[in-house]
């Protein structure tokens, strides 16, 4: 396939190791500071995170969790509240957190939306490691919590419009993807990113359908100015607390300009390479789901329109239906990437 | 007894339909919160499988000699349109919330809708032609015209293969079920329409 203008990253444009040195030992601090005061503010002590309180869309009251892991939790002590305006907010009304996870499509748990919910129940968490490969300096099976040190967590709230014509708005917690991929510097010769999903037949009971069509694991990818992109992150978390199976516990990708399922979750494997990946829905049906994936109200779907979507929650006589924006109302911030590429050639 | 059966099936066969009005009006949280998809799902799945409770009916019959199935055959193949307009108008009101030029172009551009509504108006057909008015009417030509049913039921299992995205055991067995009273048909039509050979 050609690509009209291959974005390389500059070597220079990557963090030197000792600038992430100095910013673990800031975070070090900065999070022993905030969890002292967090400590000392009389915050409800349930599984939440200590510092819901302060975040645009804190986790619902009562909320009853497994508690994460020490690290983990230390991490959600210290959270950027999503900014009062620009891209990494929205006022449009928030899908409540019920919906947000008991509506999910991760088909290793099962084809309806109520079966991630119901069918992770067995799914492990932690530990979790991610093996980095291909085209970097630093290859190597990296334990979750040592990916996450470096990075700050912030809140965003995202639009997540799904190739099914529904759509949700999400208060994710995360970093930008950008943040991880410089850990480990990649090469000029990275021009592609590949993400893998578990697969655990143990966890994941529809794994072992005899009629998926599917050849697990999950894959997606995006190419690197996509990954690199202020926009695109890797969310822990959601509704101030940690990321549910069902949502892709621990880390999942978040591409808020592309329909969900390039949004990759429970991620293992990160891979950068030269050649453009295959991607598990474009190796399905390549006529119907394309590498790119952006939302783009002119370009239909085979099986369903693209230029509205359904808003949920919905109740039948309250229904939201709304027009669907090119790249999903994102455009100011991607659509440049994309120059004067036919789009509906790129689907 | 015999006059009680067919009110009996009437009332189980409106079960499905009520507990979704009970859903809708009583218990609205148990649809989710994309209701229309769920509903559009429940009753297009209750179409389908009353299409292949109807399409059971004869050979039930042929294989068990009881004549009170098929007396059961044209209400339960209405059942099936009942519930095959529910599905099609839950589409037209709910997820396409009447924007006519959308809906016909849906109708014209999505196959697996244009296969699914297909299904549906061959569906419309025989039960228009389903009373006994119109059997006689029709004489010869209502059976054949009537054969059509297997073509609704094929065309609805391809619709729902069309929509499941990664795991296509429903159709399956669905399409297993279909297949399988098509061919008991084409095996008995088989034998039955060859003159009996002599034994030697």
């Amino acid at each position: 396939m050609l690509i009209k203008k291959p974005v390389d990253i500059k070597p220079s444009e990557i963090t030197p190791e000792n600038v992430f040195r100095n910013r673990r030992q800031f975070m070090k601090e900065s999070s022993r500071l905030m969890l002292g005061a967090a400590v000392a503010g009389s915050m409800p002590s349930i599984a939440n995170a200590q510092s819901s309180g302060s975040l645009k869309a804190p986790a619902p009251a009562g909320l009853v969790r497994t508690e994460p892991a020490d690290w983990l939790k230390n991490k959600f002590a210290n959270i950027k509240s999503a900014p009062d305006s620009g891209p990494f907010y929205t006022g449009e009304s928030l899908t409540p957190y019920r919906d947000v996870t008991r509506y999910n499509n991760f088909y290793e748990f099962g084809m309806d939306k109520s079966d991630p919910s119901s069918n992770s129940g067995e799914f492990k968490a932690d530990p979790w490691s991610v093996e980095i490969t291909g085209e970097v300096a630093k290859p190597g099976t990296y334990h979750l919590e040592d990916i996450l040190k470096p990075v700050d967590l912030e809140e965003r709230i995202y639009r997540l419009r799904c190739v099914e014509a529904w759509s949700m708005v999400i208060p994710w917690i995360g970093f930008p993807l950008a943040d991880l991929i410089k850990q480990f510097e990649p090469n000029s010769k990275a021009k592609f990113v590949e993400f893998e999903t578990l697969i655990d037949a143990e966890s994941m009971p529809a794994i072992e359908s005899r009629f998926a069509i599917v050849d697990w694991p999950y894959r997606e990818g995006l190419r690197i100015d996509e990954a690199m992109n202020p926009l695109t992150m890797m969310a822990v978390g959601v509704y101030g607390d940690y990321l549910p199976a069902q949502n892709g516990a621990p880390m999942r990708l978040v591409v808020p300009w592309k329909y969900g399922f390039k949004s990759i979750k429970s991620i293992v494997k990160i891979n950068f390479r030269e050649t453009m990946p295959n991607t598990t829905w474009n190796d399905l049906q390549s006529n119907e789901y394309g590498f790119y994936a952006n939302v783009n109200p002119e370009v239909h779907h085979p099986r369903w329109r693209q230029d509205m979507e359904r808003r949920l929650p919905q109740t039948l006589f309250s229904r939201q239906v709304i027009e669907t924006r090119l790249f999903n109302g994102y455009a100011d911030q991607v659509a440049s990437m994309y120059g004067d590429m036919d789009l509906s050639q790129y689907f | 007894m015999r006059k009680l059966i067919k009110p009996l099936v009437f009332a189980i066969a409106l079960i499905p339909f009520s507990i979704l009005i009970a859903r809708v009006f009583i218990n609205p949280d148990s649809l989710g919160p994309d209701p229309a998809q769920e509903l559009a799902k429940e009753s297009g799945e209750w179409a389908l499988r009353f299409l292949i409770i109807t399409l059971a009916l004869t050979p039930l019959r042929q294989i068990t000699g009881q004549v009170a199935f098929v007396r059961q055959r044209r209400m339960l193949g209405l059942f099936a349109l009942f519930y095959a307009s529910i599905h099609f108008m839950v589409w037209m009101a709910f997820l396409l919330v009447f924007r006519w030029g959308a809906i016909i172009e849906e109708l014209v551009l999505r196959p697996f809708i244009t296969v699914g509504f297909s299904a549906f108006l061959i569906l419309i057909v025989l039960g228009v032609t389903s009373p006994k008015s119109m059997v006689r009417k029709l004489g010869r030509n209502w059976k054949r015209l009537h054969r059509l049913v297997y073509l609704s039921a094929g065309l609805a299992v391809v619709h729902l293969l069309w929509i499941l995205r990664t795991d296509i055991g429903e159709a399956v067995f669905y399409g297993a079920l279909v297949a399988l009273l098509l061919a008991y048909r084409l095996q008995r039509y088989l034998r039955v329409s060859k003159p009996a050979l002599p034994k030697v």
